[in-house]
């Protein structure tokens, strides 16, 4: 069992990453990622609140949307499953503003590290994505909170090292036309292109 | 080279800034200053102390490279007289077969003539399409852009032939070392820019563009028709007993096994490795650090085993000696720009970049090599490693004088 955990993990962590096999989340990926320390910090909280969405999503389609979930409510053949996209939205932006009011008032330096960051996680597509990656791929509970932790870390991984290389890419020389965003995203493909090397492990 | 240098000397009012060739500039000054010592001294507070410029430093890189080309040519060769004669098979059809028999040259797998003959044959075709093309591309930047011709370009045109095929089509080959220049380095802003070593990323790009030319068993030997597993690819599929029935381990060390042209002799890259630790080129502790990460991971691997791999059980001393192990280890990990640069990073960016050989050696089916994409992967992460080596630094020496 706890091989079948840690082979999901480093699937989600390596094999499929977010930013770099399925290039989600790139507004903030290419936006936030100048310093390291500050794509640390959207690193992190990525993690944190994907941590928890992912599982909390996968109670509510396993006990409310999916097909007979509500057999205990004396509506077996009801499937809400159509209300998916809604309800992960919502639960999502719930989770983060009460995620944001805890760490004001218990943890405030750590409220201050990330800062905008944890508003911004909201539309951020990598934390959708995880929902409904976990939905359909139909992970049990145990697997959604692996499968969280991962996918907000491949995240984290990828935004860092991206922030590493633009910080290096300061003495750089880039030609007028590119600079900026152009020179980012011919990083960002090269930097997929090295993680190619996990295409075909299979896990 | 009086004659020389007066040639130079009256072509130079032409090419300087308002002349009527200012340009061509760039060419100018390569041909200068790879003929001649650069009359330039430094001024003002600073002083250079050592003579070790760049184009001294690329210059070292190609002198260690030399064993290395020299078997890439003539295994080229011997690979494919053996295959000739195994397919009792006299002559090559093709420029090539008309080119060597004008010449005289049999195809006789023992005779060391024939073999270095028939290497060049295939080995100088792309040697010069790299040159041509790649030079074209960095001449075009140079002019354009205003920066001198680097030498760094000489060193990705002597790597890049080596680690392909000879059996390459021309141009893909074309391709590929136009997309290392340009997209590896150029749009960086040239040598000493770019965040991933150049000519792996043209190699990178022609592996996941036009697979069926780099990966399988048709390529390896410069032979139509003729099937030739690589080692490493034999390995994979048999394991240990099938490789040491197929290839015995000196003659993989020494380099007389099918493989990319100059990858197959870690002789060669042990000589370059020499040349590159006691010049202070190469950093030892890259090369060191690469070979401790590999044999760190092929022990984990030896001792967890496998019942359906057989690839787990393969022991480190068969890892270096396949494939682009030592090559990759010795001259393209070791690349001053896209390593990592202090030395403390060095250490953990060669074990990253060691484990990752073998991971995606021993658990990824679909790639039997994983030398390539374990040095990119290191040049993805080299500037954070920087970082935090950099970041730890600070903070200890802040320590210390709180």
């Amino acid at each position: 069992m706890a091989e079948h955990y840690l082979s999901l993990f480093i699937k989600s962590l390596f094999i499929e990453n977010m930013a770099l096999a399925f290039f989600l989340g790139m507004c903030s990926f290419l936006a936030v990622s100048k310093k390291v320390e500050t794509s640390m910090g959207l690193g992190i909280a990525v993690i944190l609140v994907q941590a928890i969405t992912v599982p909390v999503n996968n109670l509510i389609y396993s006990l409310v949307l999916k097909e007979g979930a509500l057999a205990w409510a004396g509506l077996p053949n009801t499937d809400l499953s159509f209300l998916g996209f809604i309800s992960y939205i919502g639960v999502i932006a719930a989770i983060v503003q009460i995620l944001e009011m805890t760490l004001d008032r218990f943890f405030p330096a750590l409220y201050q590290a990330l800062g905008i960051f944890l508003p911004l996680i909201t539309v951020n597509c990598v934390i959708l994505a995880g929902s409904l990656f976990m939905v359909e791929r139909d992970y049990n509970f145990g697997e959604s909170v692996v499968y969280g932790v991962g996918s907000g870390a491949s995240w984290a991984l990828a935004i860092v090292a991206l922030a590493g290389i633009r910080e290096k890419q300061k003495y750089s020389d880039v030609p007028v036309g590119l600079k900026g965003l152009g020179i980012t995203f011919i990083s960002v493909g090269l930097m997929a292109m090295a993680f190619m090397s996990f295409s075909g492990i299979q896990l | 080279m009086k004659f020389l240098r007066d040639l130079l000397d009256r072509v130079h009012p032409h090419v300087s800034k308002g002349g009527k060739y200012e340009k061509l500039y760039a060419l100018y000054e390569m041909a200068d200053t790879l003929l001649f010592t650069p009359g330039d001294v430094t001024q003002g507070k600073t002083h250079v102390r050592d003579g070790l410029d760049l184009k001294r430093l690329m210059f070292t890189v190609i002198i260690a490279l030399q064993i290395c080309i020299i078997m890439a040519v003539y295994n080229t060769g011997l690979q494919a007289n053996q295959a000739l004669t195994g397919m009792g098979l006299g002559e090559i059809e093709g420029w090539r077969g008309s080119l060597l028999s004008a010449l005289g040259v049999g195809f006789d797998p023992t005779s060391i003539y024939d073999n270095l003959l028939h290497g060049l044959a295939w080995f100088v075709p792309i040697f010069l399409v790299v040159h041509i093309v790649g030079g074209f591309w960095e001449v075009i930047f140079a002019s354009v852009r205003g920066h001198e011709v680097n030498e760094g370009f000489l060193v990705t045109g002597m790597l890049f032939p080596l680690i392909l095929p000879p059996t390459m089509p021309l141009w893909q080959v074309a391709l590929g070392v136009s997309f290392g220049v340009v997209i590896g380095k150029e749009v960086f802003g040239g040598t000493g820019k770019n965040f991933m070593n150049p000519a792996l990323t043209g190699r990178a790009f022609l592996f996941f563009a036009y697979p069926a030319s780099i990966s399988g068993d048709q390529i390896w030997t410069a032979v139509d028709g003729f099937s030739g597993a690589t080692p490493l690819s034999i390995a994979a599929s048999g394991g240990l007993s099938a490789l040491e029935q197929s290839v015995r381990w000196s003659d993989a060390f020494i380099g007389f096994i099918p493989g990319s042209m100059g990858e197959t002799s870690a002789l060669g890259c042990l000589f370059g490795a020499l040349v590159l630790i006691a010049t202070g080129i190469g950093s030892w502790r890259i090369i060191l650090s690469v070979l401790l990460g590999g044999m760190t991971m092929s022990f984990i691997f030896n001792e967890i085993g496998s019942a359906t791999n057989p690839m787990f059980a393969l022991p480190f001393i068969w890892h270096l000696v396949l494939g682009g192990f030592a090559f990759g280890a010795v001259y393209m990990a070791t690349d001053p720009v896209s390593a990592a640069m202090t030395q403390k990073g060095q250490f953990y960016y060669g074990f990253l970049i060691g484990v990752m050989v073998l991971l995606v050696r021993v658990v990824n089916p679909a790639f039997p090599e994983g030398m390539m994409l374990a040095i990119l992967f290191g040049n993805i992460f080299a500037p954070v490693i920087d970082h935090f080596v950099l970041k730890a630094n600070i903070k200890r020496r802040a320590l210390r004088h709180a």
